[in-house]
């Protein structure tokens, strides 16, 4: 019984087995950016800018069909472009960030939408909003591993970077040459995540497996050096959980993962060490000194 | 820490600094000699944190230029009058006054034994030992900018640059960073302060410039801060004119210049 539901479909199945590969690469580098993305308090900026990917895609899409390498290369300009606009936008005119990133993202996604809309099935703009991660070929499945082999190692390399620039910008920019280049390293790195997930998960759920696990992590600790490979590994479980539930109740994987998730973050909320909400509503005696 | 031995001149040429367009100091002249201690004084809307931006390297001029006599903007060490830290970054007060060490160890390298002493040291000289492993969230006010000021030692540069760092701070604090600031002196190193409480700019600066926009005096501090003087700097107008034209007068002063000849 336990196996049946467990292990059995991963033995039994390719599909399951890719599934499982495809969502364990994407949680295990989007769920460290999430961390970075809630520290920074830019949470919903993955959002918007998941949105923005959207006509990026479907350009790629009316050029070439449903291609992975058109559709990749087009999310990824357009997520780069609404990015780069909007940092652009707040600093060349009264609006400030999030008002210009709403701006983008917005008309992003109805040109998105309008676009797909224009020639494919509406079979076909579902596959691109919601994806798809039980269809994942083997061009999908090595460009989700080198993604996210990616941005692990870029993490790693300017991790001080990254730390210092979310803590501290101003100083970072005044000592380091680094200093003006690390915020768009960072938001490279999470559109470049995003257009790798939307083709597993889709535009709207590939922001999930960033943010879910990473908010999770954060009520669990305070330590950056835990929280990264907590968020990873809460973000795997999710992705391995999703599957199971997908698989035994017929429901869209990419739903069932982050559903998973938020089952996970409502849990952390509730019980984390560091923040939830037992611990806060019922401290424990306060200390001599 | 002698690093700071050769502290460089800084030169102000005709120095404009604003921003869209709209001067916040305006053609100012002047060389800050090596090791020297400047006060920075004036209104607010004077200038003064805008100056600091500009010799901090974080603002380029609308004008002019600054020039560090052989060494760059990054041979200063600067600390800005709102620091955009969140404290609640899970950061504790060891590792964010190693922050300093930044210029020296890269983004790669460990802390080595010498500056893991560095940094001890720094935390010892503000009196903050015991307060290590504590994170930044659970810091008094006083406290931040004593692990500030422990960050700014750690950084070891010859130019030390201050933006009203004495704001909210009690007496006890202000005496031990005072005590910090003149050692720095004796280190041979130049500290450029921007300051409002004209008792400490008399007790520990010697040079003074006043600043209103354009500058007002700059000299010894006995003398700049006199009545006169201080009048003078108030009477600044703080609210931009509206339908303020062009500034021509480099052009004048080119003009003018060729007719001396």
């Amino acid at each position: 019984m336990f196996i049946d539901v467990f292990v059995t479909p991963f033995a039994d199945y390719e599909f399951m087995r890719r599934a499982l590969v495809g969502s364990l690469a994407l949680a295990v580098s989007g769920a460290p950016l999430g961390v970075f993305l809630i520290l920074r308090r830019m949470s919903l900026a993955g959002d918007a800018l998941s949105h923005a990917i959207l006509p990026g895609a479907a350009v790629g899409y009316l050029v070439a069909g449903l291609s992975l390498p058109a559709m990749t290369i087009g999310g990824l300009v357009a997520g780069l472009v609404v990015a780069l606009a909007a940092g652009a936008a707040s600093r060349f005119t009264t609006l400030r960030e999030d008002a210009s990133l709403a701006a983008f993202y917005l008309v992003s996604l109805a040109l998105g939408v309008t676009l797909v809309s224009l020639r494919g099935s509406n079979v076909d703009l579902l596959h691109v909003l919601f994806g798809s991660v039980v269809g994942l070929d083997d061009a999908a499945l090595l460009m989700l591993v080198g993604v996210s082999t990616v941005t692990l190692v870029l993490i790693a390399l300017f991790y001080r970077a990254l730390v210092m620039d979310t803590l501290d910008p101003l100083f970072l920019r005044q000592t380091s040459a680094f200093g003006e280049f690390t915020p768009f390293l960072f938001l490279a790195l999470v559109v470049l995540n995003l257009v790798a997930g939307f083709q597993a998960l889709g535009t709207l759920m590939a922001v999930g497996v960033m943010m879910l696990p990473a908010a999770a992590a954060r009520l669990w600790t305070r330590d950056l050096a835990v929280a990264l490979p907590l968020a990873a590994t809460i973000g795997a479980l999710c992705g391995y959980g999703g599957l199971v539930f997908s698989n035994e109740t017929s429901a869209p994987t990419g739903p069932a993962i982050i559903l998973a998730a938020g089952v996970v973050y409502l849990i952390s909320m509730i019980f984390g060490r560091a923040g939830g909400v037992l611990r806060l509503k019922r401290p424990r005696r306060h200390l001599e000194g | 820490m002698n690093a700071a031995a050769a502290a460089p001149a800084i030169r102000l040429l005709n120095l404009t600094l604003g921003y869209d367009r709209r001067p916040a100091v305006h053609h100012l002249e002047g060389e800050i000699a090596p090791g020297e201690g400047l006060a920075v004084c004036g209104p607010n809307g004077a200038g003064k944190s805008t100056l600091l931006k500009g010799l901090a390297g974080l603002l380029a001029p609308l004008g002019g230029a600054i020039d560090f006599v052989g060494a760059s903007p990054r041979a200063a060490a600067y600390l800005p009058q709102v620091v955009d830290i969140d404290r609640a970054f899970p950061i504790d007060v060891r590792d964010f006054v190693a922050m300093g060490a930044l210029a020296r160890i890269g983004l790669w390298a460990a802390l080595n034994t010498a500056e893991r002493a560095r940094v001890a040291a720094a935390i010892e000289t503000v009196g903050l030992v015991g307060f290590e492993s504590r994170t930044l969230e659970t810091l008094s006010g006083g406290q931040m900018q004593r692990a500030l000021f422990a960050r700014l030692i750690v950084q070891d540069q010859p130019i030390v640059l201050l933006d009203e760092p004495f704001g909210a701070i009690d007496e006890a604090t202000i005496d031990d960073l005072l005590a910090l600031i003149a050692r720095w002196r004796a280190e041979g190193r130049t500290v450029v302060a921007v300051l409002h409480e004209l008792d400490i700019v008399r007790r520990a600066f010697p040079r003074t410039l006043l600043l209103a926009r354009e500058c007002i005096f700059w000299g010894d501090t006995r003398d700049a801060l006199c009545q006169k003087n201080l009048v003078q700097a108030r009477a600044m107008s703080e609210a931009f004119d509206e339908r303020a034209r062009e500034c021509l007068r480099d052009e004048f002063d080119a003009k003018a210049k060729l007719h001396v000849h």
